[in-house]
């Protein structure tokens, strides 16, 4: 606990001005693509996880929420949660969602399919959302990304809510794919431990 | 009395850095992003991290020394 509070220590109102921005105008969703190359830039060039460590936005809002604010069980997660037979298998089912989310939006692109404005939460549930479009000056493809981009944020954000609730205020931050993610980078990258 | 240290479960750590957040005395560091490590030099053995940590691998260890 650092005495004093750094520019980063803010980056909790950066996530949550994103998450309700997509309640208004969905093509604000392509900005959520930096929480996915920063932390993979700092991890293939520096070799560290500081995203995670200290500027990941999402992370200091769970802790707020559930620490500073109280709405956390704050017991211990489950112990498959934390197992590395999960964290991976939850890392590969999130990269097929992300693919096929990226094929539809291909399939928008090209004409093949017309645009789905919904948000679909957890996978499963399709949320009418087309109040957040109003058209845009290119192909209705860049839509379709944000719809399927913006799903996959709100989706982990609820679901790190949950766990946030039931276990820790960051439980997230143990089954994260972007952290398992940097962390398996770290370990290429790393010199061996004796 | 034992003085009691923080000790993570390197294997099981995420290296999410929460504990190093919440640390009072910067005792802690994610090097190389690989696992928490605690300096025992300076860790006094609050327990804030033990209860931060979202995985709940740290422990309060009686120190050897």
């Amino acid at each position: 606990m650092n005495e004093k509070k750094k520019w980063y220590d803010y980056l909790w109102a950066v996530s949550l001005t994103y998450l309700i921005l997509g309640f208004f105008n969905i093509l604000f969703a392509w900005l959520g693509l930096l929480c996915f190359f920063i932390p993979l830039l700092i991890a293939i060039v520096k070799g560290n996880k500081a995203y995670c460590n200290k500027y990941c936005g999402r992370g200091q809002l769970f802790s707020l929420i559930g620490g500073r604010f109280g709405l956390s069980r704050k017991k211990d997660m489950p112990k498959w949660m934390k197992s590395n037979y999960f964290r991976y298998g939850f890392l590969a089912f999130f990269f097929i969602m992300f693919f096929l989310m990226l094929w539809n939006t291909w399939l928008v692109f090209s004409g093949a399919k017309n645009l789905g404005a919904v948000v679909t939460l957890l996978w499963t549930f399709r949320l009418p959302w087309h109040w957040t479009y109003h058209g845009t000056l290119f192909s209705d493809g860049v839509a379709q990304f944000a719809f399927g981009f913006y799903s996959v944020m709100l989706t982990s954000t609820v679901l790190g809510f949950f766990t946030m609730i039931l276990f820790k205020p960051r439980s997230w931050c143990v089954y994260c794919p972007m952290g398992t993610m940097t962390q398996l980078i770290c370990k290429a990258k790393a010199p061996k431990e004796g | 009395m034992a003085k009691r240290k923080a000790a993570v479960s390197v294997r099981e750590c995420v290296a999410c850095g929460c504990c190093m957040k919440v640390c009072p005395r910067n005792a802690i560091t994610v090097p190389n992003g690989l696992h928490a490590t605690i300096n025992r030099e300076l860790c006094v053995g609050c327990g804030k991290c033990v209860k931060e940590c979202p995985a709940s691998i740290i422990s309060l260890e009686v120190a050897d020394s």
